[in-house]
């Protein structure tokens, strides 16, 4: 999990010299020379200079003298240090040492101020403004302005979570840029021209992107407020820490701001290997579910089938009770939400403490082949021996498979559009049809009817450094994880896995699968059980093969299975929502740890409070393998114990102590244990179609038309995790039902018309959007929008389902 | 010695129905044409370097260098763009070019693409001028239909199209990068250079922007041969050129002469400054040039000439002002266009002019106060050289030259109104209202 | 004056009229502003002809004009936006039949300009930027509009009306509301200001024919030179 750098990927740089007010620093050829002056520490101010968006040269506060080019002659003007590229010999005087430059910049700040409002006092950037700063420490005392000042009405929302406050800007084209390079959504624009020049939007189209966050971030003066934050704190108040994302397997690196041990707000960090400076809005604004009223804060116990509320002892005595009555005849059921520590505690719980390898963390639908493609491709891997962010720039040519990087791993998207733009990259998705994403990465699209994937990857050639990525939703194709496995063994492409959610890969890694050990050991591998129990001194483990979560639930359904220890899952989110639901209902003893109500803790005998991801340390394993820390934002004394102190406290009752309680002990005994190193026996997933679950093709009524599911989650959408987030749920894309034209013909829809989604247990209306270029035989709905979560009708990717024209019959 | 006054781009201009296909082919119209497509490209653009032309839309840049500068091996296509967005206040030579004789400039565009190799060529004109528009139009077509247009013109392999396209209201679009994002179908302000256009200009491929003069003067050199040209003009200003003479005079007009010609040779052919009145500031080339007094009369209207007395020639635009005028109305008029025109990119121009035209307001209705005339000039420092291109710095020259010559004037502002001090009226052509007189 | 005055907002800033959404755009328009994304290279080159076009059709840039064109150029209707309100000649709310500019930069504004604009105003009895009531002139004080040989100038329709006095602008605007025929003075006979768009927009009308090849002004060098003999070198004799 170290940063593995290899010498021969150190490219050599051709370096010149240049000398800046007296100093001579080497700087790679064609350095900026804003950027080589902060190399040797000195800071030019400026407002539109940005490193990661493309130079403009516009707010002119960052001027510079060049006395020499290099060839012996001066520039007769000051330059822009932000747009200026250094060349061999070239003199730069900065603010430090040329008056020239030193009157320019003040020159250019007082213009800036004179129609700005100077109401710093109710300005949410007051005390973190550029802007203020350099007024504070370069700019005149008083004003020579007299004049009137230009006034806008404001604010102006320009979409239900940004707004902005016009007469603060100072037009230095951010977040215009931001918008149209970097996230490919511009839906804010300059509008007007010279002195009434401002950011705009068309106002039947909001700026609602999945990024719209990143220009209030990345805004040099408060003209860009989040409805959120807005008026909610001073910066001055906040507490901050760095900590990672844990929405999605992005692993973006973030600053947590508290106040008052409450998180205020969340902004992007700076990582350059992952998420360079930017997130996504999920990760920025939703981070107030289970902060409320329906947050768990002490233990529950059913008693006369209702819950109440127990002291620790009581609890944990009671869920020991059931647990040893139960014995070995127990499944465990993780979910998404672990960090790589608490993933861990709970593999160790399961195997070394129930004695079962009945263990899961995919609660959602889950392929046939899928465990077998995650032990071969994915397990045991650490960051550099697969593929990075880095990697996706330079590979020439990605595929993408089962994935819509926009809406399921967003810092992709971003890293893919980088590629793009810069890079010469070309994206190919195989998918049911072409999204706004693939639009905005110039990708070829493979139109590929749901079950065709398989075929499409045969048809693609690939050279040596191009890059598939697979996402969780490939496992349900047919063949599909074989094939992309075939294809990159044969081409030489390199083949990464992007799971959804942020506790995915730790998951795999802990050994939260029936099938694998903790750092990739193969369960049915007796070395690998030996290496295991050794290192958790236990004289042998479990080798009876453990079942997979959907068996776990029908057999605590049945009574074959007496006990389950839930950590946070959601039943609509798996294939089927009324199975789990009686899983839980009919289990014999049910054990939740989780933040707060849901359908499990209802359905639990006894509920742990677990502690909220900013009262955690701990570890998120991104999809690159690569670690992420998860630093604790708030230290409450009252604060309640993680997952890993429960899971302790409840092996210490049952007698066979866990043998870690902190974080920090689970990850030293993750190291110390290792990755899997025998010889790995590619044990290839079959080719053979994925069996799936009890088929079940939907009956065909008259007027009804057959058709294959495709569907994914869309970024924003009813997962509980973004509940209590009203402004960000305002931006969320409409819930659709997309078909072709030759489809919406054939049922004689128009864009707009409601289509009915039908399968045994029930349908969906939705508005149609006719989608030119789409696979025939397909419709397309998201997987969990507010009001039409598929896991309710029990249907996943790739199943059939039947439409008909209008709403409920 | 050429003669006083040498009429080659005007020659036909009042020719009947001067504009239309027959009318210039009647002259010896598209002869260049056929002459330049028998020689090589690289043989065209030598000629026009030999010849010294340079750009005549202000900045002077010897065209036929700007044409070599377009690189051989690069895989886009090369594109020939034409400046006719004449904006610059003063300036009123290429309107009436195109409105006479608009196959000129069609004759020229075609010689100039065959030497850069280049097969879609576009005119920008700005978009208020619809007659210049209707005939530049027309000439494309006539100039298809007879073949000067499309595929293999005229036999010779060579093919072009021109695609006539009409601005919408920008003097800012004047400047070479502002008017390739406008031609784009963007908002026109200026793009950052490197990559110039040459490299990566419409649509990031090889591209030359020419003013129409400049283009229209090429079928004269070819037809006429490089020294020819050269026989007219000083030793670096070379050629003739079209000289607008404006304001308070008694014949102002259009005089095509070698460059070097003086003012006071101008005035002298056309009746002198106003009847009663006397010259008292002038601008050689547009607002955006220092403007000069009387003791420039003899100065030689070229790129040299202009330069030695501190300003610039510009478009030759000669904007002539009597002793009536107020200076500190028409620096406040220009500011105020400047403000209008800025296009708002770069904080100096849209802060800066935004100021400006506030601080000369008050100095027009006598509400400055002691010292505003330095806090003025510092402003104009704050600006000037500092912008991301020269619109702003035009701007400021109009301000400190005026200040430079009359700096008296400004300084009566701190008391004085400058309607009290030059009353309106006496400027104007005929009797103006008393509102404007007092400018109550 | 004391500290800062502050001006009132730019309430009608940042967009076209959102509140009007009325619009004369159909399936002809649309494909005649397809015609134009046709003409050239790359289609958002169009832009600038395409919103000429939208101001024939609906007397304005309308919300469904930036629509129609971010439609068909594939671009974002706040890009659209960004450009239409860019350019002076694009018009938030609806242009008069006839659009009289009146030039007030500095040369034509001390030649009697100004006064121009005073007179022309009072008699619509509208200020600039503004539509009489009946819909017949809207009015604008232009910049230089490149024909300062003939100062001070007045435009109707975007043709030249040369060296005006404010009798002839009285005449001027009489004739047009009487709906007389008007020639400009180096022009066509004035058509009204949505044909002229039309031309802008790139469809031509067919009168590039009417009118003088040049005013007085435009020849007078050659008509100096031809009296005095004068002319440019032959080539034979600049060897």
């Amino acid at each position: 999990m170290s940063v593995v750098t290899k010498a021969d990927q150190v490219a050599t740089v051709d370096t010149i010299a240049v000398t800046i007010d007296g100093i001579e620093v080497q700087v790679p050829k064609g350095t900026l020379a804003i950027r080589a002056a902060e190399m040797i520490g000195i800071a030019i101010p400026r407002f539109c200079d940005h490193p990661l968006l493309d130079p403009v040269g516009a707010c002119r506060q960052c001027l510079v003298e060049v006395p020499d080019m290099g060839n012996g002659r001066g520039m007769p003007k000051p330059q822009a240090s932000c747009t200026l590229e250094v060349a061999p010999g070239m003199q730069i005087r900065t603010q430090l040492t040329s008056p020239v430059a030193a009157k320019s910049q003040k020159g250019m700040l007082e213009f800036l101020l004179i129609n700005h409002p100077l109401d710093c006092p109710i300005c949410d950037k007051g005390g973190e403004c550029p802007l203020q700063n350099q007024a504070l420490a370069n700019g005149g005392g008083e004003s020579r302005y007299e004049g009137v000042k230009r006034t806008f009405p404001k604010p102006v929302p320009i979409s239900a979570q940004i707004l902005l406050d016009r007469e603060r800007c100072v037009l230095c084209a951010r977040c215009t840029r931001f918008s149209e390079q970097i996230s490919g959504d511009p839906f804010i624009a300059l509008v007007e021209r010279g002195a009434l020049q401002q950011v705009g939007m068309y106002a039947d189209h909001p700026y609602d992107s999945y990024f719209s966050g990143n220009v209030v971030q990345i805004c040099p003066v408060g003209a860009l407020t989040s409805a959120a934050y807005r008026f909610q704190s001073r910066p001055f108040d906040l507490v901050s820490t760095e900590t990672t994302c844990e929405h999605c397997a992005g692993g973006c690196h973030l600053r947590s701001d508290q106040r008052h041990f409450q998180v205020k707000r969340r902004l992007a960090a700076e990582a350059p290997e992952v998420n360079e400076e930017w997130n996504c809005d999920k990760g920025r604004f939703a981070f107030v579910s289970a902060r409320g009223e329906d947050r768990i804060t002490r233990p529950l116990i059913r008693e006369d089938g209702v819950l109440r509320i127990a002291s620790w002892p009581e609890a944990i005595d009671a869920a020991v009770a059931g647990l040893a009555a139960a014995g070995s005849s127990a499944g465990v059921l993780t979910g998404g939400r672990l960090t790589l520590e608490d993933a861990y505690g709970y593999s160790k719980f399961a195997r070394a403490v129930l004695g079962t390898n009945s263990i899961d963390f995919r609660s959602r639908p889950a392929g046939a082949d899928e465990a077998a493609f995650l032990a071969a491709r994915v397990a045991g891997r650490t960051v550099g021996q697969d593929v990075t962010y880095a990697d996706l720039e330079k590979a020439g040519h990605v595929v993408l498979v089962g994935f819509e990087p926009e809406d399921e791993s967003p810092l992709v998207f971003l890293r893919l559009r980088k590629g793009v733009r810069k890079s010469n990259l070309l994206v190919t998705a195989i998918a049911a049809f072409a999204t706004t994403g693939t639009e905005k990465l110039n990708a070829t699209l493979v139109a590929t009817a749901p079950g065709g994937e398989a075929e499409a990857l045969a048809g693609l050639e690939l050279a040596p450094g191009n890059v598939i990525l697979v996402g969780e939703r490939a496992a349900l194709a047919a063949g599909a994880l074989a094939a992309a496995a075939d294809l990159a063994d044969a081409s030489g492409a390199r083949l990464a896995w992007v799971p959804r959610r942020a506790g995915d890969r730790g998951a795999v890694e802990a050994g939260c699968l029936p099938g694998l050990l903790p750092g990739g050991r193969p369960l049915a591998d007796a070395t690998a059980r030996v290496d295991v129990a050794s290192a958790w001194e236990l004289e042998s483990l479990p080798a009876a093969a453990g079942l997979e979560a959907t068996a776990m639930l029908a057999a605590a359904a049945t009574g074959e299975l007496k006990a389950l220890v839930v950590a946070g899952i959601e039943p609509s989110d798996f294939a089927d929502a009324a199975a789990v639901r009686a899983g839980l209902e009919e289990a014999g003893f049910v054990v939740a740890l989780e933040n707060r109500l849901s359908e499990v803790t209802e359905r639990a005998d006894v509920v742990f409070p677990v502690a909220l991801i900013e009262e955690h340390a701990g570890t998120f394993l991104n999809w690159e393998h690569r670690a992420g820390r998860v630093n604790t934002v708030i230290r409450q004394a009252n604060a309640p114990m993680t997952d890993l102190r429960v899971l302790a406290a409840l092996a210490d009752g049952l007698g066979k102590p866990l043998g870690i309680r902190t974080a920090k002990q689970a990850l030293a005994e993750i190291v110390e244990l290792g990755t899997w190193d025998a010889p790995v026996t590619k044990a290839k997933p079959t080719r053979k179609a994925a069996a799936k679950k009890a088929a079940k093709p939907a009956k065909v009524a008259d007027g009804e038309v057959a058709v294959k599911l495709s569907t994914w989650r869309q970024l924003i959408d009813g997962g509980r995790g973004q509940d209590g987030e009203e402004f960000m749920a305002a931006t969320a894309r409409d819930s659709v039902a997309r078909v072709s034209p030759a489809l919406a013909a054939q049922l004689g829809v128009a864009d707009g018309d409601e289509l009915s989604v039908n399968c045994n247990a029930g349908w969906y209306t939705l508005p149609v959007v006719i989608t030119p270029g789409m696979a025939e035989g397909t419709v397309w709905v998201p997987t969990n929008s507010p009001g039409t979560p598929l896991g309710e009708l029990g249907v996943v990717f790739g199943d059939d389902v039947a439409l008909s024209v209008g709403g409920e019959e | 010695m050429t003669d006083t006054l040498t009429p080659v781009l005007s020659a036909q201009w009042g020719a009947e129905k001067s504009w239309t296909l027959d009318a210039y082919t009647a002259t010896g119209g598209y002869e260049a044409v056929g002459t330049a497509l028998k020689l090589t490209p690289a043989q065209v653009t030598d000629m026009v370097k030999d010849s010294g032309l340079r750009g005549r839309g202000g900045a002077g840049f010897p065209t036929g260098m700007k044409w070599s500068f377009v690189p051989k091996d690069n895989p886009n296509p090369t594109y020939l763009v034409v400046n006719a967005d004449e904006s610059e206040p003063g300036t009123c030579k290429d309107m009436p070019l195109l409105l006479a004789s608009p196959h000129i400039l069609v004759e020229g565009m075609i010689i100039a693409s065959y030497a850069i190799n280049c097969h879609t060529a576009f005119v920008y004109i700005r978009g208020e001028v619809l007659h210049v528009i209707r005939r530049m139009q027309q000439a494309v077509a006539q100039a298809y239909a007879a073949g000067y247009l499309g595929k293999n013109i005229k036999g010779s392999g060579y093919d072009l199209d021109i695609i006539v396209h009409a601005g919408a209201g920008a003097y800012i679009c004047g400047e070479e990068t502002a008017l390739l994002d406008s031609l784009e179908g963007r908002r026109g302000q200026p793009r950052l250079r490197p990559p110039f256009p040459a490299v990566a200009g419409l649509y990031a491929s090889p591209t030359v922007i020419n003013n129409v003069e400049s283009i229209a003067s090429v079928p004269s050199i070819v037809k006429n041969g490089s020294s020819w040209f050269g026989s007219m003009g000083t030793e670096k200003s070379k050629g003739m050129t079209i000289y607008s003479l404006s304001g308070h005079v008694n014949r102002p007009g259009q005089f095509e002469a070698p460059l070097g010609i003086t003012l006071r040779q101008l005035l002298d052919l056309s009746g002198g400054v106003r009847s009663g009145h006397q010259l008292k500031f002038w601008t050689p080339g547009g607002s955006s040039t220092p403007i000069l007094t009387g003791e420039h009369l003899d100065v030689p209207l070229d790129y040299e000439g202009m330069a030695g007395a501190g300003s610039m020639l510009g478009t030759k635009a000669l904007q002539v002002f009597d002793e009536t005028t107020s200076v500190v109305r028409t620096t406040l008029r220009w500011i105020e266009f400047y403000k209008h025109e800025s296009c708002g990119k770069c904080t100096p121009c849209r802060e800066g002019n935004w100021w400006l035209v506030q601080l000369l307001k008050k100095f027009e209705a006598g509400e400055a106060v002691d010292g505003d005339v330095d806090k003025l000039l510092d402003i104009c420092d704050d600006i000037g050289g500092k912008s991301f291109c020269a619109l702003a710095d035009g701007a400021v020259a109009c301000v400190t030259s005026a200040v430079r010559h009359f700096r008296g004037e400004f300084e009566a502002g701190y008391k004085t109104p400058a309607w009290e001090l030059f009353p309106y009226g006496a400027s104007a052509l005929f009797p103006v209202s008393e509102k404007v007189g007092a400018h109550a | 004056m004391s500290g800062h005055e502050f001006q009132s907002f730019f309430p009608d800033s940042g967009e076209v009229d959102m509140t009007d959404t009325s619009t004369s755009i159909d399936e002809a328009t649309m494909a005649e502003l397809r015609d134009l994304a046709g003409r050239y290279p790359q289609a958002r080159s169009a832009l600038l002809p395409m919103l000429h076009l939208v101001q024939s059709v609906d007397g304005r840039i309308s919300p469904a004009g930036i629509e129609a064109c971010a439609d068909v150029l594939g671009i974002s209707t706040a890009q659209v936006s960004g450009v239409a309100t860019f350019y002076t000649m694009y018009r938030r709310r609806p242009g008069g039949k006839h659009h009289v500019g009146v030039c007030t930069t500095a040369l034509c504004a001390v030649m009697g300009g100004d006064t121009l604009l005073e007179k022309v105003s009072a008699k619509l009895g509208i200020e600039p930027d503004e539509t009489t009531a009946d819909g017949t002139f809207s009015l604008e004080r232009i910049e230089c509009n490149a024909a300062c040989d003939f100062a001070p100038v007045m435009m109707v329709n975007w043709e030249f009306m040369d060296n005006m006095t404010p009798a002839k602008a009285d005449k001027l605007i009489d004739d047009l509301a009487a709906g007389k025929d008007v020639s400009s003075t180096r022009g066509a006979k004035i058509t009204s200001w949505r044909e002229a768009e039309r031309v802008l927009a790139g469809f031509t009308d067919g009168r590039a024919d009417e009118g003088p090849s040049a005013g007085e002004a435009s020849l007078l060098g050659k008509s100096i030179a031809d009296a005095n003999g004068w002319a440019a070198p032959k080539p034979e004799d600049a060897k």
